[in-house]
């Protein structure tokens, strides 16, 4: 179903539940909309503020302010919640058309109190003048810009001697919300003791607990996997002794990718015990490391110590309370690491990871570098059967979803679909009373015989870079319901060369008319203006995802309309989208070629 | 040998399909050029075979000089000559390039008849179109000089411009200035017929040949390297176009020639449906930045586009210019404005986009002259795409300035030596022409200045002069203070607008200056250029009454006003020197005489170890302390008395001031008001300004700029080398008898000529008029360049004006001369002649009254002041 086609649908939904209509209620708010949507000064490119950074060192406490959450403080963004209700449960409940793949979650009884546990909308709606004239407002082309542009982060290779020798040249990346707060989160770090580049998308669902978290660990446990013996002794020794530690990540943070500051020491001490393991692991001989091993590794030792922080639980009760929302609400993962030629990437869930390849006339193809853990994945439905007993055959993917509840097949944390009933009952009366009263957590899952039902094992694909590949996009799944692969890859691959120079044009030997020269000059024009608003690949990707009509060129006016959703309405009609677009240097790519 | 060049270029000409009008006339093989050895010597070796190449051998062999080689590496009429749009347009901004353009106007018109060659010359006039006010201001300045200088131009009605082109949209138009005599050619056409001409006056020619490097012994041209072999010679003339600044660094001693090319678009159509005349007029539609000629019964339509782009900075070869690329999205917003003008050409069709890199110097104006560095190299380089109309102008007074030893007309304003070394770097020019370029079409309105390549040679005041407001300007990349901006104010709202008439920082100069009359301001005039001459005995004393007109053995201490003359009695410089003890004095010039100056310096001086000529410009801070309390703030910080008594005028001590030592301490202001001149060793610049403003606080000390300076040293009726003096004026012309000692007791340059001078009278008489009728806040304001008309009869142009906050009037400067009524020979000006006069200046075509005066006010100042206080005691008195 298309975009404008969800539009006129809400547009009379509303109208059925509210006699006024939405968009007639969207009028009053033009004015304070406008100071809505600017998210404060622009905060581009900032650097990581120290070169080297102690573990652990760098929680930026930073809060994820968007500008959705600004909208929150007009009182009239709480009727939109109510007008949102209306519109939402008649999509949930009688509409056919119900885009349920938006949500991750399917439809229940306990859907709608996760969605809005505290706030009592329905005060709201009585004892409020409504302008009744409709009027149409679009925010200006700074004001998009402004969204667009409040969480874009660049990162480049620094150069040495006027060269760079990494394999990357840098990265592009940002972040739409639809959620508020959003739910996606995004990390990029290089491996200071070992070669490589980490990068990473992860999409949350039921909170943001558990991508928080994810996104701050995992790199940790990549890093420490592939560290060689001798440096995991070094390390353990200058913990042991007070020392100062070998910094072991450089994060490339946009300010408001924060760390939390409370639960470092926990993710510490458990990330030490990882490291100990693997000393005694290891009988001393040094052995080659395996990529591959190591991230499936780091990834399955994560996702554990996730589940064995909620199941001990902390004395500090603000702690308990995280590590319980860690625990219980879901993240998926998609890497990438990247060192030299060698590029892997290990996916868990449905995020997707997609080679950007020139092919010799200039063209541009797709090579798509994960698989989806979902529905759409035969290997998986087929896994999912092998693993439980064939009597649960029927019930383990319901609605294309996991008991017929959870969308992606794979995730961090969602110990609901982890836990043995018995574990889960423990854990809710043992923690504290925000987790008891909430009903979602004490929901169990239909057909929940045989836990677990879920893994955060990634699926590793490895790719040898060649001089053609030039970029890699990681995104989150909000991309890529909304784009296609190609036009993902063709639209990246277009602004990332093309921005310098569009094909010029020759008259040579043509009959052409100074009009028409004039015409299609001013055409070319109008399309370069819309390249050079950007300077981050990833904000013109996401410019194209939410803003680009059916001939695939940005509307502005769509652009604008999808843009001043209220934030309740957002999510209905996209997803939170993260992009990360890495670049590579194809002269050191082709330069390792040669070497071998 | 020259025909068949001639050949060889237009069968090459013939290959791209275009502006191919002549036919083939002799056959000869190509290769036989080669075969031709080159001579070993030669007089005069010109580089480039260009318009401007051919104008000089053209100009210098018809000057009786026959010793000359002309180089070309490529083809003859190559490069930009061979692509330029061939439009001769006499509006120029400048006399001397209207003279220029003039002069070559009627060369080109009789040069097919001389050399049998076509030259496409075709006299078609030109419609300078004006969509605003502004624009048709500044197109009546321009008319108003091109009448005076007898060549015909009318400020014409839109409904007039829809009479003279057929296919012109007037309904945006205020306006228009039709010069009907402007022409367009084929300048390649042109500059073969210019060689075919020189050839035939034996100028020996060779294309395919290129200049390695030029020999330079003892700064002085001995030979050229080609890549064909050597020549011996005493001139070598760089006409290389785009290639001249590169040229000019291959030397061993580098001639720093600044200009850069940037990329040019012009378009090329099939003929209309309805052919254009051939005698279509050339438009010119500047706020719509095209021009657009008829061609071939189609149009030739190109502009300066706003965002030019650069090329060659590098360094590319001639091969390049071929390969250059179409770029239709750059020309995209010229072409909207073609349409714009000439809505039915939509239909037309299109042939080509021609890119023709066009050469640009960093004020827009071309460059000639002699190296300062290098005797008997001489240039003849950027024409600011003007390359046609100056070519034939620009090639007689260069082929003169070689020939006589100078030109016979001023052109300081093109002169080589106006740039020094600080202008030639390769970041700079880039970032410049992207200025100049656009600005071709700008509005040119009184007292712009460059926005790029700024803030290169600073003061070290210049930080704190800019936190209290300080607006700059730039002259030889040194930034100096305009006003300074009251707190007050809003800083944005000025400098924006450009105006013609009363500028918006009227009032803040109005008290700028009243402080100079009443309390005490300080002027920072680091830009100043200062030299100093020493020697063991009294050599520097002998070398400087040489050089200079005024009595120099004074008593040390002493400062003279004098100026550096040539043989002709013109001033090559005018300056003030202190002797700073028997055998050393300090030279005070003008900003812009760093390099003329120390050329013609270095030119005269002997080579003589024991003097000593040092450019210490760059180790002093100069602050002008101005106005009747400038003696207290001094003597307050230096317990010094400084009364009249104790230091007279004109007078030089160095002194401590504050805890600094050894500032050079002046009483002279270079305005005719009272106060210091301070000279300041560097390191101590920051200190001094401190303290001087501290101590000055309680006599109402503040900032002022150079236009308050202006206004000052105008309504004194102060001349100003550059603006006001050049090379063509004598003291005796600007009543400066005075500063001449031509009993002196010896002999100095330019001393014959003043005695003749003397003797016969002179030709023109600086001059200062009061304007009457002008209401300083409605009319136009004069800027320079405005014709004088006594009885209704022209008599000279002003070279200055300032508005006068004592007389409350506008005061312009100019020079008087007395055009005999039936031949139009300069006649003998007397005093009696001046005053006998009924005075107007033409400003923009509208004519204000003025009153002449040969003195200044300074009666009237003291006259005045004594009346003020003859009043106060009277009152006292009662």
């Amino acid at each position: 179903m298309s975009i404008s086609a969800l539009l006129s649908m809400g547009r009379c939904c509303c109208r059925c539940c509210c006699p006024r209509g939405l968009w007639m209620l969207s009028a009053p708010c033009c004015d304070d909309r406008r100071m809505c949507v600017c998210p404060g000064p622009r905060r581009i490119g900032i650097p990581v503020r120290s070169p080297s950074l102690p573990l652990f060192s760098d929680a930026m406490p930073a809060p994820t302010q968007l500008f959705f959450p600004l909208i929150r403080n007009c009182e009239l963004s709480r009727i939109y919640g109510t007008m949102c209700y209306c519109h939402h449960k008649h999509f949930c409940c009688s509409s056919p058309h119900v885009p349920q793949s938006r949500l991750r979650y399917a439809p229940h009884p306990a859907y709608a109190t996760l969605c809005r546990p505290k706030e009592h909308w329905w005060q709201y709606t009585q004892g409020r003048r409504y302008v009744s004239t409709p009027q149409k407002f679009y925010l200006t082309p700074p004001q998009v810009n402004s969204i667009l542009k409040a969480n874009e982060y660049s990162f480049k290779v620094p150069e040495f001697d006027g060269k760079n020798v990494s394999s990357v040249l840098g990265f592009d990346s940002n972040q739409l919300p639809a959620n508020a707060p959003i739910e996606d989160r995004r990390s990029a770090a290089t491996c200071l003791q070992t070669r490589g580049m980490l990068l990473g998308v992860f999409d949350g669902h039921a909170g943001c607990a558990c991508s928080q978290a994810v996104s701050e660990r995992l790199f940790y446990y990549i890093a420490v996997s592939l560290l060689p013996h001798e440096t995991l002794l070094e390390i353990e020794n200058a913990v042991e002794s007070g020392r100062a530690l070998l910094p072991i990540l450089q994060w490339h943070k946009h300010p408001n990718d924060y760390f939390s500051k409370e639960a470092s020491k926990l993710y510490f001490n458990s990330l030490r015990t990882y490291w100990q393991e693997l000393i005694d692991l290891n009988t001393g001989e040094s052995t080659d490391i395996d990529v591959k091993e190591a991230l499936i590794n780091a990834f399955k030792r994560l996702d554990n110590d996730i589940s064995l922080e909620a199941q001990v639980g902390d004395p500090n009760s603000f702690l308990n309370y995280l590590v319980l929302r860690v625990a219980f609400s879901g993240a998926t993962a998609c890497v990438a690491h990247v060192d030299g030629v060698n590029l892997h990437v290990a996916n868990t869930g449905d995020s997707r990871a997609m080679l950007g390849v020139q092919e010799e006339d200039g063209s541009w193809s797709a090579v798509t570098l994960s698989n989806d853990h979902n529905a759409q994945n035969q290997r998986e439905l087929e896994r999912l059967k092998l693993e439980h007993p064939k009597n649960e055959a029927k019930s383990v993917v319901k609605q294309d979803r996991l008991l017929g509840l959870l969308m992606p097949f794979r995730a961090f944390g969602d110990v609901k679909f982890k836990w043995s009933i018995d574990l889960q009952k423990r854990v809710i009366e043992s923690g504290p009373d925000q987790l008891n009263d909430n009903e979602y957590t004490k929901f169990i899952p239909p057909n929940y015989y045989t836990p677990p039902y879920l893994t955060a094992e990634p699926e590793v694909i490895y790719h040898r870079l060649r001089p053609q590949d030039k970029f890699l996009v990681l995104a989150t799944d909000g991309l890529w319901e909304t784009m296609h692969r190609q036009d993902v890859v063709r639209i990246v691959g277009e602004y990332l060369t093309g921005m310098h120079h569009q094909q010029p044009i020759a008259v040579g030997g043509y009959k052409v008319t100074l009009g028409q020269m004039h015409g299609l000059l001013t055409e070319r024009r109008a399309k370069m203006s819309s390249v050079f608003e950007d300077q981050n690949a990833a904000t013109h990707l996401i410019r194209h995802a939410v803003g680009n009509n059916e001939f695939g060129a940005v509307d502005h006016e769509r652009l604008s309309k999808m843009l001043s959703l209220p934030e309740e309405l957002a999510r209905m009609y996209r997803d939170d989208i993260t992009i990360i677009v890495v670049q590579f240097n194809s002269h050191v790519v082709g330069a390792y070629q040669n070497q071998e | 040998m020259f025909s068949r060049l001639l050949s060889i270029v237009q069968r090459h000409r013939a290959s791209p399909g275009w502006q191919n009008r002549l036919s083939t006339r002799s056959s000869t093989s190509a290769a036989e050029a080669h075969s031709v050895a080159l001579p070993a010597q030669a007089q005069v070796v010109i580089c480039g075979g260009g318009i401007m190449g051919t104008s000089v051998a053209y100009h210098l062999s018809k000057l009786g000089w026959k010793d000359i080689v002309l180089l070309e590496q490529g083809r003859l009429a190559a490069g930009s000559t061979r692509f330029c749009a061939g439009i001769l347009s006499m509006a120029r901004h400048l006399s001397i390039e209207q003279k220029m353009a003039d002069y070559s106007n009627k060369l080109y018109q009789q040069l097919e008849q001389e050399t049998g060659i076509q030259t496409g010359y075709v006299r078609t006039g030109s419609i300078s179109l004006a969509q605003t006010q502004d624009r048709l201001i500044s197109l009546k300045r321009i008319n108003s000089r091109l009448n005076v200088m007898g060549i015909p131009s009318e400020i014409i009605s839109p409904k007039k411009v829809a009479e003279l082109h057929p296919l012109l949209n007037v309904h945006d138009l205020v306006g228009a200035m039709h010069v009907p005599e402007d022409a367009v050619m084929s300048s390649a056409d042109v500059a073969l017929a210019l060689a075919s001409a020189a050839s035939q006056n034996s100028v020996q020619i060779y294309d395919r040949t290129t200049v390695l490097h030029v020999l330079v012994k003892n700064n002085q041209v001995t030979g050229v390297e080609t890549d064909k072999g050597h020549i011996d010679c005493q001139y070598f003339v760089n006409c290389a176009g785009q290639w001249a600044y590169e040229l000019g660094l291959s030397n061993e001693e580098p001639v720093s020639i600044p200009l850069h090319a940037c990329e040019h678009f012009y378009l090329l159509t099939r003929p209309l449906e309805t052919p254009l005349q051939s005698n279509t007029p050339t438009v010119v539609d500047a706020d719509g930045r095209i021009y657009i000629r008829n061609w071939q019964g189609g149009i030739l339509s190109g502009g300066f586009e706003k965002n030019p782009k650069p090329i060659f900075t590098e360094g590319k070869n001639q091969l390049e210019i071929q390969n250059l690329q179409e770029d239709w999205d750059h020309f995209e917003p010229l072409l909207s404005s073609l349409l714009r003008r000439m809505p039915e050409l939509e239909a037309l069709e299109i042939m080509k986009l021609v890119n023709c890199p066009e050469t640009f110097t960093p004020d827009m104006r071309c460059i000639m002259g002699e190296s300062p560095t290098v005797q008997g190299y001489f240039v003849l380089a950027g024409m600011n795409s003007a390359g046609l109309s100056f070519g034939g102008g620009a090639g007689k007074y260069l082929a003169e300035w070689m020939v006589q030893g100078y030109p016979s007309e001023n052109v300081w304003e093109l002169d080589l030596k106006r740039f020094g070394a600080l202008q030639s770097s390769r970041t700079f020019l880039r970032h410049r022409v992207m200025e100049v370029m656009p600005l071709l079409y700008d509005l040119k309105v009184p007292r712009w200045d460059f926005q790029t390549g700024r803030q290169l040679r600073t003061s070290p005041l210049y930080d704190r002069l800019d936190a209290q407001g300080a607006q700059w300007m730039e002259k030889h990349g040194f930034e100096r203070p305009k006003y300074f901006i009251p707190p007050d104010k809003d800083l944005l709202a000025l400098e924006q607008s450009k105006t013609f008439y009363k500028p918006d920082w009227f009032d803040i100069v109005e008290s700028e200056v009243k402080c100079c009359k009443e309390a005490v301001c300080v002027i920072d005039m680091s830009s100043f250029t200062k030299f100093e001459i020493t020697s063991t005995g009294d050599q520097a004393l002998e070398i400087l009454q040489y050089l200079f007109s005024n009595d120099l053995d004074v008593p040390v201490g002493h400062i003279v006003h004098t100026g550096m003359l040539n043989q002709g009695g013109g001033y090559e410089n005018d300056c003030s020197i202190a002797r700073l003890n028997k055998r050393s004095f300090f030279m005070i010039s003008p900003t812009d005489q760093q390099v003329h100056c120390w050329s013609w310096l270095e030119k005269h001086m002997p080579k003589d170890s024991n003097l000593l000529l040092e450019d210490v410009s760059w180790k002093y801070t100069a602050l002008n302390l101005i106005g009747p309390r400038a003696v207290d703030v001094l003597s307050e910080l230096s317990y010094a008395p400084m009364t009249p008594d104790h230091f007279p005028s004109l007078f030089c001590k160095e002194m401590s001031v504050g805890y600094a030592n050894g500032i050079r301490v002046m009483s002279m202001t270079h305005t005719g008001e009272p106060g210091f001149m301070l000279y300041i060793p560097i390191e101590y610049a920051l200190h001094v300004y401190n303290e001087v403003m501290s101590v000055g606080q309680k006599y109402g000390i503040r900032n002022a700029g150079y236009y308050a300076l202006r206004s000052l040293r105008i309504e004194k009726f102060f001349a100003f080398w550059g603006q006001d003096l050049n090379t063509y004026t004598t003291p005796l012309e600007c009543g400066r008898e005075f500063r001449v000692k031509l009993e002196k007791g010896m002999d100095f340059i330019g001393r014959d000529a003043l005695l003749q001078q003397k003797q016969n009278g002179v030709y023109k008489r600086f001059t200062m008029f009061i304007l009457d009728d002008h209401d300083t806040d409605l009319d136009l304001w004069p800027w320079w360049g405005e014709p004088i008309y006594r009885n209704g009869q022209y008599v000279g142009k002003t070279t200055s004006s300032a508005y006068s906050f004592t007389l409350e009037r506008h005061v312009c400067l100019g020079f008087v001369h007395n055009f005999s009524e039936d031949t139009g020979e300069e006649q003998v000006v007397t005093a009696d002649f001046i005053n006998r006069g009924e005075y107007e200046i033409d400003i923009a075509g509208h004519r204000f009254q003025a009153k002449a005066k040969l003195y200044p006010f300074s009666s009237l100042f003291t006259h005045k002041r004594r009346k003020d206080d003859m009043e106060l005691s009277d009152f006292h008195g009662k």
